[in-house]
């Protein structure tokens, strides 16, 4: 029997929505007094149930807010899960947003470090790729000025160039190509096929159902914290958006026939 | 037990992490600033002088080098505080980063109080010369001094961890420890003699004001030139681990909560 990489089991996440928001020790005790102290509860996500072979690319298709970043995060362990259980077996790389952990007033030779680092790496480790991650980027000429002058084009490309350095056995990636010139997309595409035929396990989420369609052979559609449906990608995206899914499809077709 | 060897592991996974983040500290605080790294030797030194200029005449009686007993009390005093307050808004500061990247949250804590610890070591430096001008007694016991600023560290940590996790819930936590820090400040001998004290606040200060402990070690040694009070040095080390593990233990109970208040 194959093992799975990632299993998430009757997952629910809970939120406590404080109907107004308590941060103070004032407050707290205002509200203690008068016992006003109430958290309405909120599952952004429910009952969630999938298994992830290693090696496949799965895609999270959904509405805005339905669940699908919270997903991400409690599987990259940001978020503990309220009930049911996640099982990870493996190094995950999070691009949940790229150069998160970047310093403003720090160069970018010392934000290379210090994100590597933030990822889980060594230092050693990161400067034997040092030189790799500086040509992916492709901001050889602006290495010690300080990231804040850099431009959010230049920023993304240094955050995807470090998270995907190494080769992670699970890569995260929660809409981060939006950002980014069209050579660029394309180049982060290449990047990520790339990983996928080495055996990489990508989770990703996107808007773009041609992504989609183009990465990824599994996909799960969540609606309002729900799994809506589980399967094959294009049976998932068509009950998704029946109308995109066709159009995208014939145009792949004709692109592949020529 | 098992749970323990796994935290270790952890932290040793990101040692790295936490080197950077105290180089980063470091860099930051003096990038931009002419003097550089002077700054830490030459601040305490500036507030040792305005405080001499002020105190001297109150207090010199029965303090055989008022300098030296001045720039101690204060260089721990301000180590523990200063700490403590990047410690306190560690995690807020770095609030996007733990949404967005699973990072074992203490190491921001940590790395706030050991890069103050950096800071404390340019500042001895400063001590040195002032003990050297004034003829204080440079004797071997200069050796235990790593020893008092351990327990410093540990308490100083312990306390750091507490309030990080308490600010996370309270925002206004800060202003009240504004408060505390400065009675602490008053309730702690650093520029008037301990004797001056009346005797019952005298005794609790002894017994329950740990930076106390702390200083008064500090002192045997670049002020007196003498061997450390063994009972100090255990109610010190004592007190020290007890606020580790409170801090540890707070810190641990709410980290997973973190993410839903930042």
């Amino acid at each position: 029997m194959e093992e799975y990489i990632i299993e998430v089991n009757d997952l629910t996440v809970r939120f406590n929505l404080a109907s107004q928001r308590v941060d103070n020790v004032k407050e707290y005790f205002i509200k203690l007094m008068r016992h006003e102290l109430m958290f309405q509860e909120f599952l952004p996500l429910k009952h969630i149930s999938f298994n992830v072979r290693r090696g496949e690319a799965w895609a999270f298709i959904g509405d805005n807010g339905c669940g699908k970043s919270t997903l991400l995060k409690t599987i990259s362990g940001i978020l503990k899960p309220y009930r049911g259980n996640i099982e990870v077996r493996g190094r995950v790389a999070p691009l949940i947003e790229l150069g998160a952990g970047f310093d403003d007033d720090l160069t970018a030779r010392e934000n290379i470090f210090l994100n590597g680092t933030v990822l889980g790496h060594s230092r050693k480790f990161m400067k034997e790729h040092f030189d790799e991650i500086v040509e992916f980027a492709d901001i050889r000429n602006f290495l010690d000025s300080p990231i804040k002058n850099y431009s959010s084009g230049m920023r993304a490309r240094l955050g995807f160039s470090i998270a995907t350095m190494v080769k992670p056995e699970i890569l995260i990636v929660d809409e981060v190509l939006a950002v980014g010139d069209y050579k660029f997309r394309e180049k982060c595409k290449v990047r990520m096929q790339e990983m996928l035929s080495g055996g990489t396990t990508l989770l990703f989420v996107s808007h773009s159902l041609k992504d989609v369609l183009e990465l990824c052979d599994h996909a799960v559609y969540i609606k309002k914290g729900e799994v809506q449906m589980v399967g094959d990608t294009v049976e998932v995206c068509r009950q998704y958006n029946p109308e995109q899914t066709e159009e995208i499809l014939q145009e792949m077709r004709k692109i592949n026939s020529k | 037990m098992n749970k323990l060897k796994l935290r270790l592991m952890g932290f040793w996974a990101y040692k790295d992490l936490l080197r950077e983040l105290v180089i980063r500290d470091l860099k930051l605080k003096y990038r931009r600033s002419f003097l550089g790294y002077i700054w830490s030797v030459l601040n305490p030194l500036l507030t040792m002088v305005v405080l001499i200029i002020v105190f001297s005449s109150m207090f010199e009686q029965g303090i055989p080098n008022y300098p030296v007993y001045l720039l101690s009390g204060q260089i721990l005093y301000n180590y523990m505080k200063q700490s403590t307050d990047f410690a306190m808004s560690s995690i807020l500061m770095n609030a996007s980063l733990i949404k967005k990247i699973y990072v074992p949250k203490y190491i921001f804590t940590v790395a706030k109080v050991s890069s103050g610890l950096i800071d404390l070591v340019f500042s001895l430096a400063a001590l040195f010369v002032v003990m050297v001008f004034t003829g204080a007694p440079v004797t071997g016991y200069l050796l235990l001094v790593p020893f008092v600023l351990l327990q410093l560290y540990v308490f100083t940590l312990g306390l750091g961890l507490f309030l990080a996790q308490m600010n996370v819930f309270f925002r206004d936590i800060n202003y009240i420890y504004s408060v505390l820090t400065m009675a602490w400040m008053y309730l702690t001998p650093i520029f008037y003699p301990f004797e001056l004290l009346d005797p019952t606040l005298g005794w609790l200060i002894m017994h329950f004001n740990p930076m106390y402990l702390y200083i008064h070690q500090f002192r045997s040694i670049v002020v007196y030139g003498a061997m450390i009070d063994a009972t100090f040095a255990f109610r010190g080390c004592v007190i020290s681990i007890v606020m580790l593990l409170v801090g540890m233990a707070t810190f641990i109970r709410k980290q997973d909560e973190f993410i839903l208040y930042i």
